[in-house]
């Protein structure tokens, strides 16, 4: 057994082997590799016999799934409507300019990845920016760059 | 340990509430989204670390409580010393020694840490219950927030948590129970509004087993986020909720549906469930009644349409969400066909009150036709942002003007928007509506789950207009063709005005798409996704026609309409070179700089680190 394969057999030991599992499944495949490897998304569709087509229909459906390798940092910049009229946009595109990638783009040395979220819900300290799940508020675009950097 | 009977269960309260009040002093450290934004959490552990090397009297690490949002988020990090009530904004770790040397061993007040009210400079508050944006709210799905830890069931209990359940279960019929909350007038407070004791009736009627009770969690709306405060602070409240309203009707499972953006609400979540499990007060023979009901966890993976009740049941079942023609309600044939009442955060988090205390008491607050209090989530150019609770019928001013603070750096209000993309803009007219689902309704906005955005002069209607638009159309599922190519277009047309490049015949037929759009989808997400836009140009039309006709943007934010220059109040201080993406100002250090308008994006980065007031918007 492959170490990929045990890494997967390990996830569907933890749910029931049946098609209403897919998405946590899929969750679970997004946790542990960081995104949806599509060997492992084949070996899934067997195991919970759900066909492969379902499973990228699920896959490109829910924004939470990527089919390509993801950075060892996650910046979300937060475009909810108070983060917006408070100047989201500056952030996005201050990080967009500095480390050289669009949103939903993962840099080549598989860094950074920048994506858009609509609203994490911490509105009243608009805008909000997140850096691998840890959130700042008020955040000023001379700061956007720097707090992506520390990680 | 298991608690067998409701006497056993009164009786542990009895112990519960003892604990929780012989902790006199308590120091309460808020760990509300805000305040953890900026580092409350931080706060917290130098508490703890100060504590634990200190030897204070009657003041332990157990002292310091975390709770979940306390509301004054444009205050956080917040500290709150107990019993006194002495609200400490704005907090930072070096202030931790000086609160517990000066506070807690002399009693003495610090003053710079006090909030300090913007209007009347000089008057400061030490009782955080006197501060205006407390004073005028009042507080029933968030009675708990800010009170109790939320990972501590005891504290929820000799709160009184878990009192409506047992009432329920042991002295009322589930008729009984419906009854009461059709007659309390609860409407549901995720957006619809519809009668919560008439949708159980429904459900209890169906001919069909089993039947689900099902809690949407997934607030999906931008701008609001009072489900996630409850979710977080105070999980238990749902849970009450829940297993009364399945006690009602009769399920036996059920499922609280988290969206992914709130991994914490999860985690409180799951722990409550345990720790309720563990009791006896939820999962098999609860209270030793016979009664059985269990609650599972599903969470969204990304999708605001999962929002949607047939497109969550559809999530629920582990497929793509995507919404269904309800000629079928849910309540008939719901999550896998099966008869399921499907309520939000806070109108679980309601119904013990009302079981409680019964559907006058609950009647007797608010509007005729929209009983009880809503929670909003205040955010926005308005300076008292946070989470707030008032009675239906307030009107928007005293929101805003009361509670909010006022509008920040004293600039003029212009509009505010309510319902999240399915909702609208009310402009200054109509500022003295009173707040409930029917007047907001009428107006052309909609109470929707809650989110409360407040603009000043400087945001463009037409902008916030596409904004909501471009989020609708990446949100769509894209099963309808009304919806998926109908938004579509209409962003094409906005986008087009927000760049000088439309003409009056564009409006017109924005305006004839987004009937054909509300009449023609298949969904609420459809249905409602012009509303931004109509209730803008049905107020603001000024503004679109300024866009139009003359190419000027009167909110000075439409970028293709404006030009960033510098004046000479620019004092050289190189801030905005510095933050400029396009490298497009230039100069050198104290001497004025220069904007090369070929090369400008007009972001507008330059503006917000600009100290001196030297940026010119033309």
């Amino acid at each position: 057994m492959s170490k990929r394969t045990a890494r997967l057999e390990t996830i569907l030991d933890r749910n029931p082997r049946d098609p209403s599992s897919l998405i946590t499944v899929l969750q679970d495949i997004q946790k542990e590799f960081r995104y949806l490897p599509v060997e492992v998304l084949s070996d899934a569709a067997q195991a919970l016999n759900v066909p492969l087509s379902k499973i990228f229909s699920a896959s490109t459906f829910y924004k939470a799934f990527s089919l390509t390798p993801r950075g060892e940092t996650i910046i979300r910049i937060c475009k909810g409507t108070a983060c917006h009229i408070k100047g989201a946009d500056l952030l996005l595109e201050q990080l967009e300019s500095a480390l050289n990638i669009r949103a939903g783009e993962t840099s080549s040395d598989l860094k950074f990845t920048v994506e858009v979220v609509n609203c994490v819900g911490a509105c009243a300290m608009a805008p909000v920016m997140m850096v691998n799940n840890k959130y700042h508020g008020h955040v000023r675009v001379d700061r956007a760059v720097r707090l992506a950097k520390k990680g | 340990m298991r608690i067998g009977t409701i006497d056993k269960l009164d009786k542990f309260r009895a112990k519960c509430e003892r604990q929780f009040k012989a902790q006199k002093k308590k120091i309460i450290v808020c760990l509300g989204p805000g305040c953890l934004a900026s580092g409350s959490d931080k706060i917290l552990d130098e508490f703890k670390s100060v504590l634990k090397k200190k030897k204070i009297k009657g003041i332990t690490v157990e002292t310091v409580k975390k709770t979940g949002c306390h509301g004054f988020c444009a205050c956080g990090p917040l500290v709150v010393i107990e019993p006194e009530g002495i609200f400490y904004a704005k907090v930072k770790k070096i202030h931790v020694k000086d609160i517990i040397e000066k506070t807690l061993l002399k009693g003495e007040i610090i003053e710079k840490l006090l909030y300090t009210d913007p209007h009347k400079k000089s008057k400061k508050y030490t009782d955080y219950r006197s501060i205006p944006f407390y004073k005028y709210q009042t507080r029933i799905s968030l009675r708990n927030l800010g009170l109790i830890d939320p990972d501590e069931i005891t504290d929820y209990i000799a709160a009184g948590g878990y009192a409506a359940l047992a009432k329920a279960l042991t002295k009322m019929k589930p008729q009984k129970i419906i009854n009461e909350v059709s007659k309390s007038g609860l409407r549901g407070r995720g957006g619809g509004g519809f009668s919560t004791g008439r949708k159980w009736a429904t459900c209890a009627k169906v001919d069909d087993e089993p039947r689900f009770v099902i809690c949407n969690g997934d607030e999906g709306d931008p701008g609001a986020f009072m489900d996630r405060c409850i979710m977080e602070g105070d999980p238990h409240s749902i849970l009450e909720g829940m297993i009364i309203c399945a006690f009602a009707v009769g399920s036996h499972d059920g499922y609280i549906y988290v969206r992914e953006e709130y991994p914490l609400a999860v985690v409180n979540l799951q722990r409550a469930i345990e720790a309720a499990r563990e009791l006896g007060l939820l999962g098999e023979n609860i209270l030793g009644t016979g009664f059985s009901y269990d609650i599972k966890i599903i969470r969204g993976a990304g999708a605001f349409v999962c929002g949607e009740s047939s497109a969550l049941m559809k999530s629920v079942a582990g497929e793509i969400g995507e919404p269904r023609a309800k000629y079928i309600r849910s309540v008939v044939k719901g999550v896998y066909d099966k008869p399921t009442v499907l309520n939000n955060v806070e109108t679980f988090a309601t119904v013990p009150v009302i079981i409680e205390k019964g559907s006058k008491w609950f009647a007797s607050i608010g509007t005729e036709k929209s009983a009880g209090t809503k929670a909003f989530s205040l955010a926005g150019k308005v300076r008292n942002t946070g989470l707030i609770e008032v009675p239906m019928g307030m009107t928007l001013r005293d929101i805003i003007y009361k509670i909010g603070g006022g509008i920040e750096e004293d600039r003029q209000f212009k509009a505010v928007q309510t319902g999240g993309p399915s909702g609208g803009c009310l402009p200054e007219g109509k500022i003295d509506l009173p707040v409930d689902f029917d007047t907001l309704t009428k107006a052309g906005s909609m109470m929707g789950s809650g989110g409360m955005i407040v603009m000043d002069e400087r945001t463009c209607m037409v902008e916030l207009a596409r904004y909501f638009l471009d989020f609708l159309v990446s949100e769509s599922c894209g099963k309808c063709v009304p919806c998926r190519e109908g938004l579509h277009q209409l962003l094409i047309l906005c986008t087009k005005i927000t760049r000088g490049k439309a003409s009056e015949n564009d409006l017109d037929l924005m305006e004839k798409l987004s009937k054909v759009i509300q009449v023609g989808s298949l969904c609420g997400l459809g249905q409602s996704g012009p509303n931004p836009f109509m209730s803008t140009v049905q107020y603001f039309r000024d503004e679109y026609l300024s866009h139009i006709t003359d190419c000027k943007c009167p909110g000075r934010s439409c970028r293709a309409l404006i030009t960033y220059t510098i004046n000479d109040k620019c004092n050289g201080c190189v801030a905005c070179i510095s933050v400029c993406p396009e490298k497009a100002i230039t100069g050198e250090k104290k001497k004025l700089h220069v904007i090369d308008q070929d090369k400008c994006s007009q972001c507008g980065s330059c503006e917000v680190v600009c100290k001196y007031d030297a940026i010119d918007i033309t």
